[in-house]
């Protein structure tokens, strides 16, 4: 019978992590990837967390697949033809330790399972997992639509994405509102190094991300981006399916849009569009979070809607998440028990750790910001006008620009239910 | 009976991109895999392998990336995987990589007496068709093109279809021989899970040019007499404009336009 | 090197009209003049001229003479002839450097032979040079006068029974032995079943370089050495490869890319027979039976129109219509992958990197994008009619008559049109 210690269904890097710390620790530990190989299928705007890695693989960096790591962080309040700016940058962050690094996940997940396989995890492409063997109220195993395609484990780890068929197969959680997922959308377009490093203003072999809110989504729920690799620039944007099917606008046509805007085109003009891609991206948060652990099962990554929506991190979620897993199990190992009770330290160390800490801090605003699309129409276009009028040079005195401005930014909605909703967003984020 | 398959790692054909900027290729992008024809190869062996009984061996010239379509060959039903892989390799033509194949080929028999050899008919990334009769030539074997089914192997002696353009013929051959082979050989199979599994722990065999004690001036790009001079985006051919108007009135002048020409 | 015109020349023109280069033209002077870098010599030119005006350069003219009355345009005789004449090649200034392997299948020539005739006239003029053929076969010499009238200088031929039926082994021998004896500096073949099978061997028992597959071929005049241009990745770029240090430089190219010449009849070649001792008992392999497809052949490569459908056409339906223009016409219907793929169209109709290689007159594209895998297929297409929704695809910018709509309301059209005109052109043609 094919036995092993834990089933990792997916090779992202929620799965990657799970089987890296069980290799490590000499668990027998199998990893199935539907794609010609891990990577091949993966899609993410880019951004790899320094930290969540390094909890993993010390000093990955000497030794990882990367792009550029990141000095300045942009982010971008849209107009029409105008921009609100604000950002940080840090040279620091272009030395070790380094904070995060744009990462292309086709070459990066492809070195991280190298590293699993290394570590003594046996991966295998090309398969696809259709559903979990249950016996008796546990999870013991997984089938596959290869012939003589059961494998069995004591624990199976879930790690297959947004639309985690196995979970739903499960009753763990439910098909998505589209509401709760986002759809992302991002192409690569090919430029020079330098001329990269002279559009953004950054030394060699630095890089830059720019979050774009307002105009660049059409003011539907989401945000666009900007990352810079080493030969490429990746753009894309982000919305709400929910978002986008009442807007009747195809996602290819809002990401041209985008290219097109005034602002962004200087930054990519004359490159090539030489990929294209296209995502879901669970957005519901806190609230959707299904349950993490049933009896020999355990779920992680997008699969367990860990993404953080505001923050637009999700691979980190992914990884801690993947890392927690496995180490749940290493003290099930060690008792020779599977079950509910034995593998929920997961869940508990899931959420006292940042994953669900910073989920639950934000659980309602995501919601807050969809129910109303003021927030992104309304109030971020205001920004906008607030700046033009606050810094155009006119000869009205700056009192009375104030004045002006704050009747503006209140005036489109009336007083009071602008401070309301104001607050209640500010409140649903503290 | 002993059959060595030679396969190649080639760049999936339908995603390769040209930077138009500097007309070199973005090779980065498209993923490797077991180039189509090799793998119809691999699954007539395994076929053969399953009526007469015996082994099958894979050989491939490449960087260590190459492992992965070993693997996938021991997926497939193969029984040994050899990965010839050095850095002198580097930059060798048909001529070149025929030699290095022939020399790890020639390496494998000195344990195991080969008795027919593989090659899918070309590469998919060169479609030079070449290395495959160079090998034969090589290892004097007589060679066989294009073959599009195997009819028997009997009393050492191979019958097999070779496809022509407007048919095919039948030619018989003693074994052992080298044999380049059509896609309509073999039917693709769906490895089973325990095959995969033992793919997926399979330790490629790899040899760098010492083991098989080929010469280094006949490889690399020293060892190979043509060189590429240059790489240039095809002409592209420029139409005219736009016939436009009526249905009636486009097709008319169409038509005026063809019957002029074929006049 | 060039023909010479005296200045007897009454500027009548007909040379001009003559020549299958373009090398001559009237001049100022209301004499005929000739471009030396276009001219190759081909004498045909001498043979027009009312008033013998045009002669060869007096290099040449001595070794016609000594060879000429010989074996001029002979075909099957061959006990008068040197069995080897390499003391006369060493002689010759224009010795044949460029050397073509003659394919047939039973004394059928193959049509790309002809091709790589006209291609190699065009090296051997730029190299000073002339243009030998190889001709392997059982009793092939019905086919000297056609590879002689299309540009051969020089025939090679091996008569022999084994050669027969075509196997890699003899013939390979044969080549070899062949360019062991006459170093040839450039040995072109076609990129067929045949060509392919054979170059590779060939190229390995010489250890020499082989571009394969080639569609653009010209020669480095400086360093006097072949570059061969092909077509790599599925045609989204070319590469041009060179072959240094070794002789000859070997390419196969592809059919129905090269021009042949023009045949010219009673040109002047020489014929040299060689033995090359051949047995059929050390050839282990055996030809059994060739087996031809009943089903009638689809000559998409030697169709002067044709009608091709991608996967714009969606249905089965629309190739039927597609076989209706193809039948009023007279043409041949073929497709892209996309065609071939839905199931809409066999395999062996396909066109393209995949398929066949085509050069009609006439090429109408019913919804077809233009990838490049199928573009490099078709685009030697004297016309192209692409019809297509989309203005902007590839195949509606290289069309010569791009027309922008759905094919399902043009075909129609079409049809209704071409079988009224042809209708009244057969009417026409009855009554004369």
């Amino acid at each position: 019978m094919n036995k092993y210690d834990v089933i990792i269904v997916g090779a992202g890097v929620a799965g990657l992590s799970a089987a890296y710390v069980l290799a490590k620790a000499g668990v027998n530990v199998v990893v199935l990837e539907r794609g010609l190989n891990p990577g091949s299928k993966n899609v993410m705007g880019g951004v790899l967390y320094r930290q969540m890695m390094e909890e993993l693989i010390p000093e990955f960096w000497k030794d990882a697949p990367l792009e550029r790591p990141i000095v300045e962080q942009r982010f971008w309040l849209m107009g029409k033809d105008a921009v609100t700016s604000g950002g940080y940058k840090d040279l620091e962050w272009s030395k070790p330790p380094y904070n995060n690094f744009t990462v292309f996940r086709g070459k990066f997940d492809a070195w991280f399972a190298s590293k699993c396989v290394e570590a003594g995890a046996l991966i295998i492409n090309e398969t696809v997992a259709v559903e979990c063997i249950v016996k008796e109220g546990k999870v013991v195993g997984v089938r596959t639509t290869r012939p003589d395609g059961d494998l069995y484990a004591n624990v199976v780890i879930l790690a297959d994405g947004v639309n985690s068929l196995l979970a739903r197969r499960l009753g763990f959680h439910k098909e998505w509102r589209p509401s709760q997922v986002a759809l992302a959308i991002m192409e690569q377009i090919k430029l020079p190094a330098l001329t990269i490093e002279e559009r953004f203003n950054v030394a060699s072999g630095q890089g830059v991300t720019i979050e774009l809110y307002g105009d660049a989504t059409l003011g539907m729920m989401g945000t666009a981006f900007i990352y810079t690799n080493k030969e490429h620039v990746s753009i894309g944007c982000g919305t709400l399916l929910s978002q986008l099917s009442q807007s009747k606008i195809t996602p290819y046509d809002l990401l041209d849009r985008l290219k097109q805007h005034p602002l962004v085109e200087p930054l990519i003009k004359g490159g090539e569009a030489v990929e294209y891609y296209a995502h879901l991206i669970p957005e519901g948060g806190y609230h959707s979070v299904p349950k993490l652990v049933g009896n020999g099962v355990m779920i992680i990554g997008d699969a367990a809607q860990l993404v953080n929506g505001i923050h637009r991190e999700g691979s980190n979620l992914a990884m801690t998440s993947g890392r927690l897993a496995a180490e749940a199990y290493l003290i099930a190992h060690r008792v020779g028990d599977f079950d509910e009770r034995m593998l929920s330290p997961y869940a508990v160390a899931i959420t006292e750790s940042y994953v669900i800490k910073d989920l639950k801090k934000y659980k309602n605003a995501t919601h807050i910001m969809e129910k109303n699309p003021a927030y992104f129409n309304t109030y971020l276009p205001a920004v906008n006008e607030a700046a033009k009028e606050f810094l155009s040079v006119d000869g009205r005195p700056k009192r009375s620009k104030q004045w002006l401005i704050l009747k503006r930014f209140f005036g489109h909605r009336g007083w009071f239910r602008s401070l309301w909703e104001i607050i209640k967003l500010g409140r649903s984020m503290k | 009976m002993h059959i060595v398959v030679c396969i190649k790692q080639v760049p999936d054909a339908a995603q390769v991109k040209i930077d138009p900027i500097t007309n070199t290729l973005d090779r980065s992008s498209a993923p490797a895999i077991l180039n189509p024809y090799d793998e119809h190869a691999v699954e007539a062996a395994i076929a053969i392998k399953k009526q007469f009984g015996g082994k099958v061996s894979v050989i491939s010239m490449g960087p260590m990336m190459a492992k992965d379509i070993i693997k996938k060959c021991i997926s497939m039903g193969a029984d040994a995987g050899y990965l010839l892989s050095d850095r002198s390799f580097a930059g060798s033509d048909t001529l070149a990589t025929s030699y290095i194949l022939t020399m790890g080929i020639k390496k494998i028999m000195e344990a195991d007496p080969v008795d027919l050899v593989l090659c899918g008919k070309q590469a998919v990334d060169g479609d030079t068709a070449q290395v495959g009769p160079g090998i034969a030539r090589r290892l004097n074997f007589p060679v066989l093109t294009y073959v599009q089914k195997v009819e028997s192997i009997e009393a050492g002696t191979i019958i097999v279809q070779r496809k022509m353009d407007n048919g095919y013929e039948i030619v018989s051959c003693p074994l052992p021989c080298l044999l380049t082979v059509e896609k309509d050989i073999s039917e693709l199979g769906y490895a089973s899970l325990p095959e995969m599994i033992r793919a997926a722990k399979y330790d490629v065999i790899t040899w760098g040019v010492n083991i098989i004690a080929a010469d280094t001036t006949k490889m690399g790009l020293k060892g190979s007499p043509t060189s590429v001079r240059k790489i240039f985006a095809p002409e592209e051919r420029v139409g005219g404009e736009p016939l436009e108007g009526d249905i009636k009135t486009v097709t008319g002048i169409l038509v005026s336009k063809v019957m002029e020409k074929l006049s | 090197m060039t023909v010479n015109i005296a200045q007897t020349c009454i500027g009548c023109g007909a040379c001009v009209a003559e020549c299958p280069y373009g090398a001559i033209d009237i001049g100022p002077e209301s004499t005929a003049i000739v471009n030396p870098s276009v001219c190759v010599n081909c004498e045909q030119c001498i043979a027009v001229c009312p008033v013998q005006a045009i002669s060869l350069p007096p290099e040449l003219r001595h070794i016609v003479k000594d060879l000429e009355p010989d074996h001029h345009g002979s075909c099957n005789s061959s006990t008068d002839l040197p069995a080897s004449s390499e003391a006369m090649a060493d002689m010759t200034p224009t010795r044949d450097l460029v050397w073509v392997l003659a394919e047939h299948e039973n004394n059928v020539l193959a049509s790309v032979t002809l091709e790589l005739i006209g291609a190699a006239t065009d090296l051997a003029r730029k190299l000073g040079s002339t243009v030998g053929v190889l001709l392997l076969g059982d009793n092939p010499e019905c086919l000297i006068s056609t590879l002689q009238d299309h540009g051969a200088d020089k025939i090679y031929i091996v008569n022999h029974h084994v050669l027969a039926n075509y196997r890699t082994e003899p013939f390979m021998q044969c080549v070899v032995k062949l360019v062991q004896k006459y170093s040839p500096d450039i040995l072109l073949m076609g990129a067929t079943t045949l060509g392919r099978d054979l170059a590779g061997a060939v190229a390995t028992d010489l250890q020499t370089g082989l571009t394969a597959d080639c569609t653009q071929l010209d020669i480095d005049i400086e360093k006097r050495i072949l570059l061969a241009s092909r077509p790599a990745f599925g045609g989204n770029i070319m590469a041009t490869i060179l072959c240094l240090d070794h002789k000859p430089q070997m390419a196969s190219v592809r059919p129905r890319v090269m021009q042949a010449l023009a045949p010219v009849s009673g040109r002047y070649c020489e014929v040299i027979y060689e033995s090359i001792e051949l047995s059929e008992e050390s050839i282990s392999k055996k030809v059994l039976q060739i087996v031809r497809d009943n089903i009638e052949r689809v000559k998409l490569d030697e169709a002067k129109i044709i009608v091709a459908g991608g996967r714009g056409m969606r249905e089965q339906n629309g190739f039927e219509m597609l076989k209706e223009l193809a039948n009023i016409l007279g043409g041949v219907v073929g497709g892209s992958r996309g065609a071939t793929e839905s199931g809409c169209l066999e395999i062996k109709r396909q066109i393209g990197q995949t398929g066949q290689t085509v050069a009609p007159t006439i090429y109408f594209a019913f919804g077809i994008s233009g990838a490049i895998q199928h573009v490099v297929g078709m685009q030697r297409s004297e016309v192209i009619i692409a019809i297509n929704p989309d203005r902007n695809c590839a195949m509606m910018k290289m069309a010569t008559y791009p027309i922008v709509g759905d094919a399902y309301t043009i075909i129609p059209e079409l049809i209704k049109q071409f079988s009224q005109v042809m209708a009244s052109r057969q009417q026409e043609g009855s009554h004369e």
